[in-house]
């Protein structure tokens, strides 16, 4: 489309491309989704400086020394870390258009997210149980508000991936579902990302505290 | 889409999506390193090796950003090329925000600390 705008000083309309050339569906979703994960960034950024301000702040409650069991966290990093790279070979395979091999890797990854989930949600329980609720001191508010949310993250990619392998049994390996295997892609390693920042801040300077 | 494994199953993609993909060696590697700057830290911490805590805390930050950047390139494939530089624009620009965000809230809220709460000093004034 051509529109003539600012008529030239001689009287005759200037011409220019109003809209850009053509570009295939989906060109900039992941420049778009990239842009999306960053700003999910800025708001771990905050949590992460709200824990730091509060984090010693234990109104004569627990401290992290009491309350963090490091073996169990341990374990927990494992599972995230193992889900990553079961999501690289999903990602590879899909590159080779195996089908029934991306679900597998997709399930599996989908355990490993599951078995992560279970133990932050038995860890959570416990510390519940032994009167270490969000309401128990700043630290514990800002431990929960942000572990939890990292782990809401993981529940929703988790809830993507059982959407996106329902979708690559209906319609197969098609370009749509290709970007959006590519997009939660990115979402899971980045929540790993985060997550390092949580087990190395939280966990581990915490118990060192 | 810097080897051949990519460059065979090129094909498979629409051309100028400029999203880097990995491959098995890749993801291998990124694998392995994550494995061991995860498995030191908490060995660290958990065995008390380094004299003092400082020194431990310091390490394991370290250990930490190493980490961030090994995921960055191995498993989030950033490279200065993807997407024409618009991804790592876009990364600068967040970690730069999130470096004010982080130290200006501790920076201020330690000084707040400090200062607003001079209980001592108040008893004494009288």
């Amino acid at each position: 489309m051509t529109v003539a705008v600012h008529p030239s000083q001689t009287g005759e309309p200037v011409f220019y491309l109003a809209d850009e050339h053509p570009h295939p569906e989906g060109w900039s979703t992941s420049l778009g989704f990239w842009i999306y994960l960053m700003s999910d960034c800025l708001i771990f950024a905050i949590l992460f400086a709200t824990y730091g301000v509060l984090g010693g702040n234990y109104a004569a409650g627990p401290a992290p020394k009491d309350l963090f069991d490091l073996n169990l966290v341990a374990v927990n990093t494992s599972m995230l870390l193992l889900s990553s790279i079961t999501y690289g070979f999903a990602m590879l395979t899909m590159q080779q258009n195996k089908v029934a091999q991306t679900q597998a890797w997709l399930a599996i990854t989908g355990l490993f997210g599951l078995a992560f989930i279970g133990i932050e949600l038995f860890e959570f329980a416990h510390m519940i149980h032994e009167g270490a609720t969000p309401q128990r001191s700043a630290f514990l508010s800002a431990f929960f508000t942000l572990v939890g949310t990292h782990g809401l993250h993981v529940s929703c990619g988790l809830i993507w991936l059982v959407t996106l392998m329902v979708q690559v049994r209906k319609f197969g390996l098609i370009e749509a579902n290709r970007r959006r295997l590519m997009c939660l892609s990115m979402f899971w390693h980045f929540l790993d990302v985060v997550w390092i920042g949580v087990f190395t801040f939280v966990y581990l300077l915490g118990v060192l505290r | 889409m810097s080897t051949d494994t990519n460059a065979a199953h090129a094909h498979g993609h629409h051309h100028g999506d400029g999203h880097a993909h990995g491959t098995f060696s890749s993801y291998m590697l990124g694998f392995v390193l994550s494995v061991v700057l995860t498995a030191i830290p908490f060995w660290l911490v958990m065995s008390g090796t380094l004299p003092s805590k400082q020194i431990t805390a310091l390490v394991i930050m370290a250990f930490a950003i190493v980490q961030i950047v090994v995921h960055m390139i191995y498993f989030l494939h950033m490279n200065a090329a993807s997407e024409n530089g618009w991804t790592l624009m876009a990364l600068i620009f967040t970690i730069v925000m999130v470096v004010i965000a982080l130290s200006g809230s501790l920076w201020v809220m330690s000084h707040l600390n400090s200062n607003m709460m001079p209980m001592h000093q108040m008893s004494g004034m009288k």
